[in-house]
This record gives structure tokens, C-alpha cells and sequence, in this order.
């Protein structure tokens, strides 16, 4: 871990202009990833989770305006031009779409998509291109891969697809893969399937993954590290078993609650988070997560709270009282799987 | 598994079958005729559809002029063979301007927005504004009348309806995710263009496109009714509805022929597109 970072992000804040003021998707992020190292990135719908993931590959909103570094592999991505840039992408970062509905192309079979990747990064010849694509459907769990290979998507089922998706993904053997909410859209049953395939992918090609989701419990056991958002801004960002055992920060606490336990009596409530995320166009003073939080004190609505520097453990949270020993034994990663 | 397995066997040819009908055969059979009797026009064993019999005018069918003759005794049937000509050409090259010029526009604005698009928007209103048939008159009032120039102006008055929509099209696909997916694996704005949504565009403007060959073929007529469209000799079906006007008492059939033959094209034309839509795209399903 002590090796140069495969990926490092410094001071990324990403701010989007709407007609009703800037909107702060991203605010001041820093993160970093080894080389075969997975992250999981976890929080609520609009917290910037997606935009996070978007501005490593400079896919951001025309008008979006970007501060701070994203260096990958000795270049700041911010910084690149297109040319290098497209060649990066792909090649050596992936990504996996929320919805394989939408991102595969609909009038394009399967196999033109794998094979005009391969074409393009690689340089492979059709034939050889083909051949490859056999492999990579296989490798993912698809069975009868020449015949898939002629399908279009419609033909295909949804985890089918996200299969295929994540083929093309894997294509290139990019140094880094970003999931982006991979599961969201796919059947409960499929959704093991397909994360534990991107597990295995990536364990076996070495290539390092950040696995970004709305459910923590995706991240047990998936991840070597969580850093769990809110608001645009980390709030809390540690080990995954640590995060799971012991939670500093009281919103990690909350959503590890949240999750409900195979083991609890019918008709238990699920216990929420009461209000709702902080309006990403108006600025706060404070923690922002303060105004739904149980713990909250005078300070936390006034001052806000930095992300400390790691402890000996490599924990960091950005709360002024942050949970010790936490009363939540339950939320282990046990209960979470 | 029940589904993918209907998947795999649904090929087009099945599809074909699935949706054909006993109209559609005619209306393909119909256009094959009308097709091959324009391109083998000179081949076959016809009089000369220009050639004038002042003692036979408006004759009854017979075995020399297997539908009469006109009114300055030219035989019908071979006016209506070479007519074929001149209206499919029109009919089809028209288009095709419009469907080349207005989709790569469309396509392009709707991609890039910006300045370019409100550029040509703008355009494209201002020509959807001006009603096509006067200016249609206008410009071959100006450039002289024949089938080149007939031709380019209904492909130039063609051109805003495919922009439009090529980039309604457009503007909705580069939103989609597999837009920004491609771009994710590296892909340039040509390749997004010509890769991603150019085969997304297409079927939609196909469809448009035989849409727009049987209207050209009623503006032809039209134009052509109004004396402004091919220049006399040439028969066009237009051209002879309009010459049949005087008669239309005495030999109705002069105007009900030609008429009756732009009738079918068309109607073919507009089964076998919407047929062939259904057929070759590849997101409908299974019925």
C-alpha cells in the first residue's frame, strides 16, 4: 500500500451552474488507490457519488466547473489533452454503467460492440477480435458466446447484459474499473452474480475498482476500503471491516441500521434517517449533516467538521463527536451479507 | 430462458413472414412492376409516347393502344411507362438530397448544440415557414424547367424535414447512457456520430424517407399539373392529369389513369415502408 498510488485525487470539487445557483455536486475530495486495490464509494441518490466517478473520467456536464487534481497513473487527468485523454479511457480506466438498458447501443449486436473496442485500443485484426470476444463473453459467465455475439441487446436478459457490458468493460484489461452502481437496475437474485463476478474479474486481472452504491451491504466483503459521502463531501472513509464493526461517524451508523437483518422478528421497522439531504445548491455552515443527526451539539451546526488525518488503522471521519466503541453491535458484516 | 430462446430464432426472414399480408406482396409486386417498366421503358415494345396522331385523339382502348390515346393521340400506356420515369427519378432522388443533406445537418446540431444548431434551426424554420409550393414555383420560374432542376429544388425544400428529424432523433439518443458509454471507452465525436448514432438515426429517417418519396411524388404531380414542373414533351404523371384537364368531360379516363397509377406507387411505397421499418429494426421485440 505504500507504493505509489495508482490513482490519487486531491482536492476535487465539482460545481454545476442551475438556474438556482451553483450546485456543489463534489466538495473537496481526497482519495486514493493502489494498484489492485478496490474502494467502495457509498451514500444516499444526489449525494456525489456519481459525479465523483464521472470526474475521474472527465465525463462531466459541459458547463461544469472542476477544481483540483485527479492523478492516474503519473497524469493529471484534469489536465490532459483529448487525445491522451481518449486513449485512457477504455484502455486503461472502464467504467460499468448503472442501467445495461440503456448503455449498450440498441440497433448494434453484441459482438460489433466488443469487436469495435478491441479494434480501436488494441489494434486486433476482425478475426482476431472475434475470437477475443468469445473469450471475454465466456470469461463472464455467458453461455453459447458465438451465438450471443449476433444478438442485439433487446434479445438478451438483464443481467445477460450487464454481463456483456462488463465484457466489454474488462476488454482492454484496464488498470482501473469504476462501477457505477452496477446492480441498481438487475433482478435481487442476479445482482450477487454479477458483483461477485466483478470480484473475481478483478482479482484475477489485478486491476484496481472502485465499486460505488447506494447499499452498504453490497461493500462488505467486496472492498478493502469505504469512504462513505454526504453531501458532495467524505465524511467518513475507512477499512471496510472496520467501517462495518465500528462506524465514527453517526450518518455511517445510520445507514449501516438501515440495512435490514435476515434474523430480526417480522414486522420490525427499518430505522430510517429522518429529513432529507441538505440542497445541494444552497451552502451550510456546519456539518451538514447536523440537522439529522441524533447526536448533533451546538458546534456542529456552526463550524464544520474536516476529515481527520488517518488514525494508526487508516480510519478518517469529519465529525466533531465522532462514536466510539459504537452501541451498534448488530451492523456487523455478518448481518450485512 | 423462454424468452431468450425465442430470441435467438427470431431472424428477419421470420419476422418478414410474420408480418406480410396478402396487400403487401401486391404493393411490393406493384412497385417491382412500376420500377422495371421505368428502367426497361425503351426496351419494351411500345409506340413512342411523344409522337402525335391529330386523327386519332382521345381514342377508346384497341390492340395498337392497349389504353387509348391522349388528346393529341399519343399512346397512353407508353405515356404512363415513360411517366414512370420521370416521377420515380424525381420521386426518389428528391429525397435522398433531403434525407443525405437534412440528416447529416440535423445530426450535427443535434450533437454539437451550441451556436451551429441554433444556426440551423433557424434556417430550418424560416424554409418550413415559406410555403414549399410557391417557393417551388419561384425557383423554377427562375432556373428553367427540367427534370435536374425539378429534381434539386424538391430536394432542397426536402432538406428541413429530415434536419429536424435527424436531430430530434439526435438529442434524445446522445443523452442516452450508451452515448456516454462510448465515450467512457475513448470514443471520438466522429466515431460517436457515425457509430452510436448514425445506425440509430437511420432507421427512423428510412422510414421518413419512403414517407417522403410518395409526398415527392404528388408535389411532382402537382408542380407539374401547374405547368411548372417537366418541360412538354416529357411525359410525367403530373403532367398528364394537367393536359387531361380540358378533357375531363368528354375522356375522363385521361386524368383517372395516370391518377389511378400515382395512387397505387404511393400507396405501395407507404405499406411497404412502414413494413419494412417494422421488419429491420432491431429493438422490436418479439410480438
Amino acid at each position: 500500500m505504500s507504493a505509489e498510488p495508482l490513482l490519487s485525487i486531491d482536492g476535487l470539487t465539482v460545481e454545476i451552474p442551475t438556474a438556482r445557483g451553483q450546485l456543489r455536486a463534489v466538495h473537496r475530495v481526497d482519495l486514493t488507490l493502489a494498484a489492485g486495490g478496490t474502494l467502495g464509494v457509498a451514500g444516499e441518490s444526489g449525494c456525489g457519488k456519481t459525479m465523483l466517478s464521472r470526474a475521474v473520467l472527465q465525463l462531466l456536464p459541459r458547463n461544469a466547473r472542476l477544481q483540483g487534481r485527479v492523478m492516474f497513473d503519473g497524469q493529471d487527468l484534469t489536465r490532459v489533452v483529448p487525445k491522451v485523454l481518449r486513449r485512457l479511457r477504455g484502455k486503461s480506466i472502464a467504467v460499468v454503467f448503472q442501467d445495461p438498458t440503456t448503455s449498450l447501443n440498441p440497433v448494434l449486436t453484441i459482438g460489433q460492440q466488443i469487436i469495435e473496442t478491441l479494434k480501436v485500443h488494441l489494434g486486433l485484426n476482425g478475426a482476431a477480435a472475434a475470437r477475443r470476444s468469445v473469450e471475454l463473453l465466456a470469461a463472464v459467465g455467458i453461455a453459447a458466446p458465438e451465438q450471443r455475439l449476433r444478438q442485439y441487446p433487446h434479445q438478451l436478459s438483464g443481467g445477460m447484459r450487464q454481463r456483456a457490458v462488463i465484457a466489454i468493460a474488462l476488454s482492454c484489461e484496464p488498470k482501473l474499473l469504476i462501477a457505477d452502481e452496477p446492480t441498481t437496475a438487475l433482478d435481487v437474485t442476479v445482482q450477487a452474480q454479477i458483483l461477485d463476478l466483478l470480484a473475481r474479474e478483478q482479482r484475477r486481472r489485478h486491476m484496481a475498482m472502485i465499486l460505488i452504491t447506494h447499499d452498504l451491504s453490497v461493500l462488505a466483503g467486496r472492498t478493502d476500503e469505504v469512504a462513505v459521502m454526504y453531501a458532495g463531501r467524505i465524511v467518513e472513509h475507512a477499512p471496510t471491516t472496520l467501517l462495518f464493526a465500528d462506524p465514527r461517524m453517526p450518518y455511517t451508523q445510520a445507514l449501516l441500521a438501515a440495512i435490514p437483518k435476515i434474523d430480526s422478528p417480522p414486522h420490525t421497522p427499518i430505522p430510517n434517517i429522518p429529513g432529507q439531504p441538505p440542497d445541494p445548491t444552497r451552502r451550510t455552515s456546519g456539518c451538514a449533516f447536523a440537522p439529522r443527526c441524533r447526536y448533533a451539539i451546538e458546534r456542529c451546526h456552526g463550524q464544520e467538521p474536516g476529515l481527520s488525518a488517518p488514525d494508526p488503522r487508516g480510519r478518517r471521519h469529519a465529525c466533531w463527536l465522532p462514536l466510539m466503541n459504537s452501541p451498534q453491535p448488530r451492523a456487523t458484516i455478518e448481518d450485512a451479507r | 430462458m423462454v424468452t431468450i430462446d425465442a430470441g435467438i430464432d427470431d431472424t428477419v426472414t421470420e419476422r418478414l413472414q410474420r408480418r406480410s399480408g396478402t396487400l403487401l406482396w401486391l404493393s411490393a409486386a406493384w412497385i417491382v412492376l412500376v420500377v422495371a417498366a421505368a428502367l426497361l421503358a425503351d426496351l419494351l415494345p411500345l409506340p413512342s409516347p411523344t409522337d402525335m396522331d391529330m386523327l386519332g385523339r382521345r381514342m377508346p382502348p384497341d390492340a395498337t393502344h392497349w389504353l387509348g390515346t391522349d388528346g393529341l393521340g399519343r399512346d397512353m400506356l407508353s405515356r404512363i411507362v415513360f411517366g414512370a420515369r420521370t416521377s420515380l427519378t424525381v420521386g426518389v432522388v428528391s429525397p435522398l438530397v433531403g434525407l443525405v443533406l437534412g440528416g447529416a445537418l440535423g445530426m450535427l446540431a443535434g450533437y454539437f448544440r451550441g451556436r451551429f444548431e441554433g444556426f440551423v434551426v433557424g434556417i430550418m424554420d424560416a424554409l418550413l415557414a415559406f410555403p414549399p409550393l410557391v417557393l417551388a414555383l419561384a425557383i423554377t420560374a427562375y432556373v428553367g424547367q427540367s427534370v435536374f432542376n425539378l429534381t434539386m429544388v424538391i430536394g432542397f425544400l426536402s432538406i428541413p424535414p429530415f434536419a429536424r428529424v435527424a436531430r430530434a432523433m439526435t438529442l434524445s439518443l446522445s443523452r442516452r447512457e450508451f452515448v456516454t458509454a462510448a465515450r467512457a471507452l475513448g470514443a471520438t465525436h466522429a466515431r460517436i456520430l457515425s457509430r452510436e448514432l448514425f445506425p440509430n438515426v437511420l432507421l427512423p429517417l428510412v422510414a421518413f424517407f419512403l414517407l417522403a418519396v410518395a409526398v415527392t411524388i404528388v408535389v411532382e404531380g402537382a408542380l407539374s399539373l401547374l405547368g411548372l414542373g417537366v418541360p412538354p414533351p416529357q411525359p410525367s404523371w403530373g403532367s398528364m392529369i394537367g393536359e387531361a384537364r380540358d378533357s375531363l368531360d368528354i375522356a375522363p379516363r385521361l386524368a383517372f389513369l395516370p391518377a389511378g397509377v400515382m395512387f397505387m406507387t404511393v400507396l405501395s411505397f407507404n405499406l411497404v415502408g412502414d413494413a419494412l421499418r417494422v421488419i429491420t429494426d432491431p429493438r422490436q421485440a418479439a410480438p
